[in-house]
């Protein structure tokens, strides 16, 4: 347990670095909240076993990293940045607002999420499953798999 | 009359035959009646699971619908391929602008036959190529299930297409090519019963070797490359490779393979995107038991390197 709060801590640090190159930035932002799902998935599955504390604090450093995107998003997706070394389909810059939406969407459910403080596994299982579709709901429109 | 005006002539009459002889080889095969008595009588709980399985909403439901509203099987996707667009039609109970009028026989031809009521060829965009391989009874299931989702009425608009694939005439042909019953791997005595499920879920109802197999230039799948991936047939990018080949999935474990169609999360914590995402969320829908025999058949079939081509690298 104590491992996962180091590494969490560790990544809010390297994901605090300064917006230089947007594609790297936002794929660091992503990578950083897979590592912190994964971590919450394996208490989802019992794998882990249910510490409300260390929960709490993995769902704060997903909201803090779904502030960052939401605060950044124009400096994270400049127009332009649809091409070189990203999946990032060309419509976000189509349509942005509904972009804005989606990514609004999940950050509004991450801090659910916390407000709530699930108390067991089951009720963190609720919360994770609406996170995890908010990722899908994005994921579907606005990347494109380019091999 | 002059040799050469004859043979002319001849070869006149000759052509009409072939033509004339052609066009009812192509005419739509309805099936016979033997299968037809297999379909059954239909179990709607069970025609749920089949509903889910062959992804039916993913196509069919309003674009961008969400929650109970996928089950309004309005139609109206557009479907962007090299040969035009097409349009799923309304396949809601609707008795004017849906299917709430055809018989349980019109559903089992239209899917194990890809022929409509009216007896015309369907295009393979509805992906019969697979579903033919269906049981009979597990389609009266299905017509079970769809009797008990709701008519919505409103027509899907027609399907945009260029010469000659606007002709249906022509798509006889092309299902003498590639419309069969058979499974496309085969396995030997004695093989697990879940990947033999998963067989069947996957090339028939399930129907993931349409967009994760390449397909030739007259759009039919190849076989030879069964699940290796493949440019998109529809929209842009790539639809991965999940055989166990190079650039496929080798490394992820049945476990893996199951637990990414629950919950969408792949074993390094990427998520589901694309079009991939209605079939995930299909796929939860299922049972356990019926996405480990998934999970069990995609690791038993033969492994390809990647079906599409190596994306270039961005010049820096």
């Amino acid at each position: 347990m104590r491992k996962l709060i180091l590494a969490i801590s560790m990544l809010a640090f390297a994901g605090s670095a300064a917006f230089a190159e947007p594609v790297a930035d936002r794929q660091a932002l992503m990578k950083e909240r897979g590592k912190i799902a994964a971590g919450l998935s394996k208490v989802v599955k019992g794998e882990t076993p249910y510490d409300a504390a260390s929960v709490l604090t993995a769902l704060q450093a997903l909201q803090a990293n779904a502030e960052k995107f939401h605060a950044g998003v124009d400096t994270l997706f400049p127009a332009g940045s649809d091409t070189g070394d990203t999946a990032a389909s060309p419509k976000i810059w189509e349509d942005m607002a509904g972009f804005k939406t989606a990514e609004g969407k999940y950050l509004s459910d991450v801090k659910a999420a916390v407000a709530a403080a699930p108390a067991d596994a089951d009720a963190l299982k609720a919360q994770f499953n609406t996170i995890g579709g908010d990722c899908g709901t994005c994921h579907k429109g606005y990347r494109v798999k380019k091999g | 009359m002059p040799l050469q005006k004859k043979l002319v002539g001849a070869a006149l009459v000759l052509g009409g035959v072939v033509a004339i002889a052609g066009w009812f080889l192509l005419a739509p095969a309805r099936l016979d009646a033997a299968t037809l008595a297999q379909l059954g009588p239909g179990d709607a709980a069970k025609g749920k699971r089949i509903f889910y399985a062959g992804g039916c909403t993913s196509c069919h439901a309003k674009p961008g619908s969400q929650g109970d509203a996928r089950l309004q099987l309005v139609g109206g996707l557009e479907l962007k391929t090299p040969f035009g667009t097409f349009v799923p039609p309304n396949i809601s109970q609707d008795a004017k602008d849906g299917i709430g009028a055809w018989s349980v026989d019109d559903l089992a031809n239209a899917m194990l036959k890809g022929v409509s009521p009216s007896g015309e060829h369907l295009y393979p965009a509805f992906p019969y190529t697979s579903y033919a391989r269906m049981k009979p009874a597990d389609i009266a299931d299905l017509y079970a299930f769809l009797k008990t989702l709701p008519a919505v009425a409103g027509k899907a608009p027609a399907n945009s297409l260029g010469f000659p694939f606007n002709v249906r005439r022509g798509l006889g042909l092309w299902k003498l090519l590639y419309l069969s019953e058979q499974p496309v791997v085969s396995f030997p005595d004695g093989t697990p019963d879940p990947v033999l499920a998963g067989r069947y879920l996957v090339e028939g109802p399930g129907h993931c070797g349409e967009c994760h197999t390449p397909r030739d230039f007259t759009g039919g799948t190849k076989k030879s490359q069964w699940l290796a991936g493949a440019a998109a047939a529809e929209g842009s990018g790539i639809v991965p490779n999940i055989t166990s080949g190079e650039g496929g999935i080798a490394d992820w474990s049945e476990a893996d393979i199951a637990n990414y169609l629950e919950t969408g999360f792949t074993p390094d914590f990427d998520s589901v995107g694309g079009a991939m995402v209605d079939v995930q969320r299909n796929m939860a829908a299922l049972t356990p038991e019926d996405r480990a025999a998934i999970a069990a058949y995609l690791k038993a079939v033969p492994p390809h390197p990647n079906g599409y081509p190596a994306r270039k690298k961005p010049a820096s």
